[in-house]
């Protein structure tokens, strides 16, 4: 992928840090997270639950103000929630009186973009989610796989600047999981999105991303940040190749004990 | 080995795995409608025993036909209700009058309830200025603030109407609250982060989430402005079924008066049964 450096392209964490409580129950969630992520990145966030992985989410995203720092992305500070930033839940999270086709139009439909344009749009991701067949189907007669994809293309509709993803493929079984995990990729690489993709599955992480960051808890923080090895340079490795690198177990083992704070060398 | 699964991995997964559950799905619920056939076939048996049992008292002398007239009796004076009317209204005039009545204040209840119920859902201090309100005069049975309000408005239909409005806001307005708080903030978030802000949120999002709720809400409301309407009509009206069902009795007409209950029971269970097929049709989802 190659795109423009610009000064402020991409999207900014300065300084975040977050408190929930007051008093004596007051806990530091977040401590001076400083972060740029670039267009075309896909990173992925791997850390031990708790560790405030899902607040930072929540932060770039604009559910939740930090207590200090900012979000800024392409120069414009970020605070509420908009459609430059696209979310993905663990849950699929769709709207369930809306078809799965009327589900992926509603991005577009709040932000009055014409009934034209937005037909070409869903037809455009149904066929890039391989969900042609059931553009008419209500969410609750979709699998979880489906739905997941759906949610998916609901937010790439909107053409955000990033897209969030909360281990958004944890509720899936081991298959579908896979299936996901290839087609999300071959997203990735269609659309050149910033992808920020927080999971617990340390081959996922391996498999997908650019980059890597892992977070401790107590206070939350980044501890390690560097570009994943395993799919520099490569246009599209599969992920048999991938997995059977010689790197791949060192790096997984180096992320498993950085995850439970031990700490080694690359 | 590991190249295999790839390679199956790769072709984008359609419909093959995704359809099986649906159809499972669907094999379970046949069993459960021949078994909801049989329930209702039993129903019916016990129905027509009973109305048996009415028929055999009637003929037989075993009670006296003032309390009980004959099946046959009532059918009698339905037909003659159909002909001529009664009372100088025709039936149907009776049923519509009520209906007005019951939709007019079913309607206003909906449509002032809900906003505001889900407004006091989302913003606690525009709950706390309207909550005193609605649970002082909750509690209170309707009959005793219509002496109020036929003070001010007389034996109209507008203290009626309004009589009825009341009773069906505070079912409808708290169901809108509690629904509106109980709503998944993922919802309202996955919503805003899509472009969803200002009145397009609970247009769009909102009320759509809410809605088979309030259906459910609008059941009770229902009930409650039917049980109203029938007292307040006995208690002071000249038209509709309730006054027609009073009115008969004044004149020891049990055969009339019987005849109005059962159309009363039987247009409450048309109304129910319209509101569960909107319940149905609106929220297939919860069906499971
Ligand atoms: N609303 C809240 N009030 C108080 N504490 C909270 C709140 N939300 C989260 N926390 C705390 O903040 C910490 C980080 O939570 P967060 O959900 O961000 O972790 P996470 O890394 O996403 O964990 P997981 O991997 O289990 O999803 C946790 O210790 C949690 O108890
Ligand atoms: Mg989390």
């Amino acid at each position: 992928m190659i795109y423009e450096e610009k000064p402020d392209q991409g999207i900014l964490l300065d300084g975040i840090g977050l408190t929930y409580g007051k008093g004596a129950s007051e806990r530091q969630v977040l401590q001076n997270v400083s972060l740029k992520l670039e267009p075309g990145e896909f990173v992925a966030v791997l850390g031990p639950s708790g560790c405030g992985k899902t607040s930072l989410l929540n932060i770039l995203a604009g559910y939740l103000r930090p207590t200090r720092g900012t979000v800024t992305i392409n120069g414009k500070r970020h605070t509420r929630p908009d459609p430059g930033v696209g979310v993905v839940f663990q849950q699929a999270n769709l709207f369930p009186w809306l078809s799965l086709a009327r589900n992926i139009e509603f991005g577009m439909r709040m932000q009055s973009i014409s009934k034209a344009r937005r037909r070409e749009r869903v037809a455009y991701f149904l066929e890039l989610m391989g969900l042609e067949t059931s553009a008419k189907l209500l969410p609750h007669q979709l699998s979880g796989g489906m739905k997941q994809r759906a949610a998916i293309a609901r937010t790439l509709a909107t053409d955000p600047e990033i897209v969030l993803l909360d281990e958004p493929f944890s509720a899936l079984d081991a298959l579908t999981r896979e299936n996901m995990q290839l087609h999300l990729r071959e997203i990735w690489h269609k659309t050149g999105k910033c992808m920020f993709f927080i999971t617990h599955d340390v081959d996922e992480a391996l498999l997908l991303s650019s980059r890597l960051i892992v977070m401790h808890p107590d206070p939350g923080r980044v501890v390690e940040d560097f570009a994943n090895p395993l799919t520099e340079g490569a246009a599209d490795p599969s992920f048999a190749r991938i997995r059977s690198s010689a790197d791949y177990s060192r790096l997984r083992e180096h992320l498993l004990a950085r995850m439970d704070g031990v700490n080694t060398l690359i | 080995m590991q190249s295999n699964t790839q390679a199956q991995a790769a072709v984008p997964l359609k419909n093959g795995e995704d359809r099986l559950a649906p159809a499972a799905a669907r094999r379970g619920a046949g069993g459960k409608i021949s078994k909801e056939w049989l329930y209702r076939g039993i129903s019916a048996a016990s129905l027509l025993a009973v109305l048996l049992l009415w028929w055999c008292a009637a003929t037989f002398g075993w009670v006296n036909p003032l309390f009980l007239p004959k099946p046959q009796t009532v059918w009698s004076a339905f037909m003659d209700v159909i002909r001529d009317g009664y009372k100088g209204q025709t039936l149907l005039n009776h049923i519509g009058t009520s209906m007005r009545r019951l939709f007019l204040a079913l309607a206003a209840a909906f449509a002032t309830a809900v906003p505001l119920g889900i407004l006091c859902g989302r913003f606690r201090v525009l709950r706390a200025i309207v909550d005193p309100f609605i649970e002082f005069y909750r509690p209170l049975p309707p009959l005793a603030y219509y002496t109020l309000l036929i003070l001010w408005f007389g034996i109209t239909d507008v203290s009626k109407v309004l009589l009825l409005f009341l009773g069906a806001f505070a079912p409808l307005f708290i169901t809108a609250v509690f629904s509106v708080q109980r709503l998944s903030p993922d919802r309202i978030n996955g919503a805003r982060s899509l472009g969803a802000k200002g009145w397009k949120l609970y247009a769009f999002i909102i009320f759509p989430s809410v809605l088979p709720e309030l259906l459910t809400g609008l059941r009770t409301a229902v009930g409650v402005s039917y049980a109203t309407l029938v007292a307040a009509e006995m208690v002071a009206a000249v038209s509709g079924i309730g006054w027609l069902v009073l009115d008969a009795s004044k004149f020891l007409r049990s055969d009339i008066m019987y005849l109005g209950i059962i159309i009363m029971a039987l247009i409450a269970i048309a109304i129910d049964l319209v509101i569960r097929s909107l319940i149905r049709r609106v929220s297939p989802w919860t069906e499971q």
